[in-house]
């Protein structure tokens, strides 16, 4: 069968397997819809966290980002695994003892004030819609190049789907689809890198490949060895060294970490397991399941890399491959001939490069590349839109809960009853599908990198309102809405300085203190505690029912509060 | 507060801060700031700060998170805390919701 066939069966194989959840999954109560009635076991709650977690980013575009990174990819790797442990520690067992169903509901009633409810309802719909634009695009790039249609009807398709999916089921429906999804992901993830991984190292597991030695074939040494020395000898960075400032990976690294902690997609998640050991031990599995992905990745990356230097470096054009011309074909890979010799000089210096590589290919082409089976090649579509609709789906839930719930069943509707709060909810997914997908179809320039901007606001808001919430029994409400908004204003305003107002300005030299906009998140994180400090030191400290609330939900049980 | 409620508390923030502060040395000490020095040593193919940076820090991550679930359980057999009560507790924000 040839590829394209292959992809056909595997799309709607795997489509056919979410529509089938779906209507098995379908939500009764606003309980259902919002947390899936609290009863998913913490193994099903992992596999759903990793899968509403790892994103078409993670999937398309890290180990291609990594490839061109070098050491300094550790950024991600460590940032988007690392939060977890802040997950875990600091938020997930007392939001689960606290036993609501949104963000802004903790917000709201840990600070007694329907104005920092609606600093986070804001907060919550601004990094989840620019979450999710990002999705819908990966979506349908994904299609458009893998069954060549064009891109609006990608876009329509994985809106139909996620749209079934998450206007029936809620948070139910979602919770298990992303359970099978994660199990697409993964299954999509990890075949080629076991075959690239046997190809040139002989060793089945990437993770042991990525340090051990190639073999004949491929000129035998070290994998890293060889890749650095390719490298210098191309002019490129040494792969594993640094290029970035210190300060600058280590601002990104704190960014990534506190920002995967206040994301409210991945914070809800821990709302629909039973109890607080539940919470701990979904926690658990999701970082082992993102973990298999996430140390699968570098390795991945480095493999690509070695592969394409040796692939096409010094090839004549006339030669190339199949897959280079098909992926030509879609500008993804640019050959200019500068000298005139036909053939590719892949190297650093910009003055003589003649190959232009967009990251996005490492992943999609590598299976290709590396001249792998057709069903293997095939394999990677179905994996990048499960991860692309899984993510979508989580985000549309929040930004449906987020009107339905905290706006209008717990702000200005509070007579709604539980009927009218369901239908409110549904209408608002499908809303926002709708606006997701138009914006999907006709993206404005930004959105790609506002996506990675969401988890420096995200860190800036919600992190530090919610773990002194737990952890700060003296925090009030005027110290969570001063912290709130001077962190997400003063992260924000750095964005938009550097990547709109000034753009000249945006290098290593224009920074303030060396530290990029993608990084800037950290230090919004310490605004955002140094002004709630200061300003509840000031203001009365709050009511004794609000420092109940915070006494309970630091013991996971009912015993001692009684 | 009772007593019993704070001494739970007190372990659970040594138990936490120990944790993280692992968790801040393997991946900002070893991953970021000492990296280059731990170049110096390498085992197989891999250099020991790339690798930490890369993969193992990942590793340490999933260990501090099973190190807490297991210490966290302990410590709440030892209080007699059970969490098994709560699982009532999205039934009773229904009722509020209605």
């Amino acid at each position: 069968m040839s590829v394209q066939m292959w992809t056909f069966f595997f799309i709607f194989l795997t489509f056919g397997l979410y529509i089938g959840i779906a209507i098995w999954s379908r939500a009764g109560s606003t309980s259902d819809f919002y947390v899936a009635g609290s009863g998913v076991p913490p193994l099903a709650n992992g596999m759903a966290t990793a899968a509403d977690w790892m994103s078409a980013a993670s999937f398309i575009s890290m180990a291609g980002l990594i490839s061109f990174l070098g050491r300094d990819g550790t950024f991600y790797l460590m940032g988007w695994t690392g939060g977890y442990v802040l997950l875990a520690l600091l938020l997930a067992p007392y939001l689960r003892k606290f036993g609501k169903f949104t963000v802004p509901d903790f917000i709201g009633d840990r600070y007694y004030s329907k104005f920092a409810r609606l600093i986070a309802v804001f907060c919550a719909i601004t990094i989840s819609f620019v979450y999710v634009c990002g999705q819908m695009q990966g979506a349908g790039i994904v299609f458009s190049r893998f069954l060549e249609v064009d891109i609006t009807t990608g876009v329509v398709i994985g809106m139909a789907i996620v749209f079934f999916y998450a206007v029936m089921g809620g948070m139910k429906g979602i919770t298990y689809t992303q359970v099978a999804q994660y199990c697409v992901l993964i299954f999509a993830f990890m075949v080629p890198a076991i075959f690239i991984s046997i190809l040139m190292t002989g060793v089945a597991i990437p993770q042991v490949g990525f340090g051990a030695e190639l073999t004949e074939s491929f000129g035998g040494g070290y994998l890293l060895d060889r890749l650095d020395g390719m490298s210098e000898e191309l002019g490129f960075a040494t792969y594993t060294e640094g290029q970035r400032s210190t300060q600058d990976v280590f601002f990104i690294t704190a960014a990534l970490m506190f920002g995967t902690a206040g994301l409210p997609h991945v914070i809800i998640r821990f709302f629909t397991v039973p109890n607080v050991r539940d919470a701990r031990r979904s926690a658990g599995y999701a970082l082992i399941f993102i973990a298999i992905l996430y140390t699968t990745a570098p390795a991945v990356a480095a493999f690509a890399k070695t592969n394409l230097i040796n692939t096409v470096n010094n090839v004549e054009y006339s030669e190339v491959p199949e897959w280079f011309t098909k992926w030509e074909a879609t500008n993804l890979i640019r050959f200019d001939d500068k000298n005139g010799d036909g053939r590719i000089q892949y190297v650093g210096d910009p003055e003589t490069n003649e190959l232009d590589v967009n990251r996005d290919i490492m992943v999609l082409a590598n299976p290709e590349i590396a001249g792998l089976p057709n069903w293997v090649v095939a394999l990677v579509a179905a994996g990048a839109l499960a991860a692309a609709l899984s993510t979508a789906a989580g985000l549309l839930l929040v930004i449906s809960t987020a009107v339905a719930h905290d706006l209008m069943k717990r702000s200005f509707l509070p007579s709604i009853t539980e009927r009218q709060e369901l239908l409110y909810a549904r209408i608002a997914i499908f809303v926002a599908v709708l606006i997701a997908g138009y914006v999907g179809i006709n993206p404005p320039a930004y959105v790609a990198q506002v996506v990675a901007y969401a988890f420096g606001l995200a860190a800036a808001s919600f992190f530090p309102a919610i773990v002194l919430g737990i952890f700060q029994k003296r925090m009030n409400k005027h110290g969570a809405i001063a912290g709130m908004l001077s962190g997400f204003l003063f992260t924000a305003g750095y964005i938009v300085y550097f990547k709109t107002l000034n753009p000249s300005l945006d290098n290593a030299e224009g920074w303030w203190l060396g530290i990029s906009p993608e990084g800037i998140g950290t230090l919004g994180t310490i605004v955002n505690l140094a002004a709630s400090y200061a300003v509840s030191r000031f203001t009365p400290e709050p009511p004794v029912e609000v420092q109940e609330i915070v006494q309970n939900i630091r013991l996971p049980g009912e015993a001692l509060t009684k | 507060m009772s007593d019993s409620a704070e001494t739970y508390w007190k372990s659970n923030i040594k138990i936490v801060s120990v944790l993280l502060s692992i968790w801040f040395f393997i991946s900002f000490g070893c991953g970021i700031l000492l990296v280059d020095f731990l170049d110096q040593f390498r085992f197989g193919g891999f250099k020991l700060g790339f690798w930490i940076a890369q993969q193992g820090a990942i590793f340490v991550f999933v260990i501090l998170i099973y190190a807490y679930i297991y210490l966290m359980d302990k410590l709440d057999n030892e209080y007699k805390l059970q969490s098994a009560p709560q699982e009532n507790s999205t039934d009773k924000t229904e009722k509020e919701n209605n």
